[in-house]
């Protein structure tokens, strides 16, 4: 069989394997814009480490129609929004709100970096030894210039 | 605090930062991930209007559904609902509270094989061939039983299979302080 016949049965071959994809169509191109931003947003409570718009879950699919649906009734992203996380939770936006159980995700890191760049400017403002060392660290220091002499002397 | 004092709670502070973190995280330790509260818990059964499974010219709503109840969100093509299926026939023959069915997103011809094959415990069973009452109530995936109770409110959402334990330990505690809190308030 010829090269280009092989090819050809190949290509033949592979069209029923395409994957099913869903088109939505739009006439504005506003709602558009606001579709494919709520769906990135949006997790799926299925495969949670996929937004809406990377999974073809059946309940993605089927949230990405109410989506859809809702956007053309005239609803606002937030009354979208409000209406996923009564049903599946905070869990389902990206975004996810400050509250008393997540205010330490949120502002603890910087807490954090406050307290420490205290620390530093502490450490750093400590008033510094005398750069020759106290009398203890001389007399030290003098004693064992002695020495050394001393051994030199002998050798 | 003397300065000493001090010298050594800075000293030992990341210590009980450490330990502070390695408290609050390991609280999350053997969580499941995938198990996602319910925000259904102390809401009424969302209204609803869907076909019986059986016959589709019957029409079920929730005032069809009567706690103390199970709700369990089932469907042919989910290998889980085959295990508990047989838990669910036992629990129906000792006749306790019923168990209603919510067949999701299925076909309906699959969907009655699935209860004529293997038999039918559920005291109704509503057709959610779109899954809207499923995402109604935040459904995710089958199977998934709500805990209803004697004032038709959801006290509690099950992900996964149910079998005796999950009924003893945690459905029929739930429904006893639920039904002693309901007595005590009236």
């Amino acid at each position: 069989m010829s090269r280009l016949k092989l090819l050809l049965l190949v290509i033949c071959l592979s069209a029923p394997l395409s994957a099913e994809i869903i088109f939505y169509q739009f006439d504005d191109p506003a709602i558009e814009q606001r579709f494919n931003q709520l769906i990135t947003d949006l997790r799926c409570p299925k495969c949670q480490n996929n937004n809406l718009a990377d999974s073809n879950a059946p309940l993605s699919v089927d949230l990405k129609q109410i989506i859809y649906d809702k956007l053309h009734a005239q609803a606002t992203d937030e009354e979208i929004i409000t209406f996923l996380k009564e049903r599946y939770g905070d869990f389902i936006y990206y975004k996810p709100p400050v509250n008393a159980s997540t205010w330490f995700i949120w502002f603890g890191p910087f807490l954090v970096l406050i307290f420490a760049l205290v620390l530093m400017t502490r450490f750093f403002n400590r008033k510094q030894p005398d750069p020759v060392g106290s009398s203890s660290e001389r007399d030290y220091l003098a004693t064992v210039d002695q020495w050394q002499k001393e051994s030199q002397e002998n050798d | 605090m003397t300065p000493a004092q001090r010298k050594q709670l800075i000293f030992l502070s990341p210590l009980i930062l450490f330990l502070a973190m390695v408290v609050i995280l390991s609280s999350g330790l053997g969580k499941d991930p995938t198990e996602l509260d319910s925000k259904m818990i102390g809401k009424p059964v969302p209204e609803f209007a869907l076909e019986s499974l059986q016959d589709a010219s019957l029409k079920l709503t929730e005032a069809d559904i009567q706690g103390p109840a199970m709700l369990n969100v089932f469907a042919s093509w989910c290998p889980s609902c085959y295990v508990e299926h047989p838990y669910f026939m036992d629990f129906q023959s000792r006749d306790i509270i019923p168990i209603y069915g919510l067949n999701y997103r299925d076909e309906r011809d699959d969907g009655l094989k699935f209860v004529n094959k293997l038999g039918n415990p559920y005291q109704a069973i509503i057709f959610d061939y779109n899954g809207r009452l499923g995402i109604e109530l935040g459904v995710y995936g089958a199977p998934e039983t709500f805990l209803i109770d004697e004032n038709n409110r959801i006290i509690y959402r099950h992900v996964g299979v149910v079998n005796e334990k999950v009924w003893t330990e945690i459905f029929q505690p739930l429904l006893m302080a639920d039904s002693t809190a309901n007595g005590a308030g009236q």
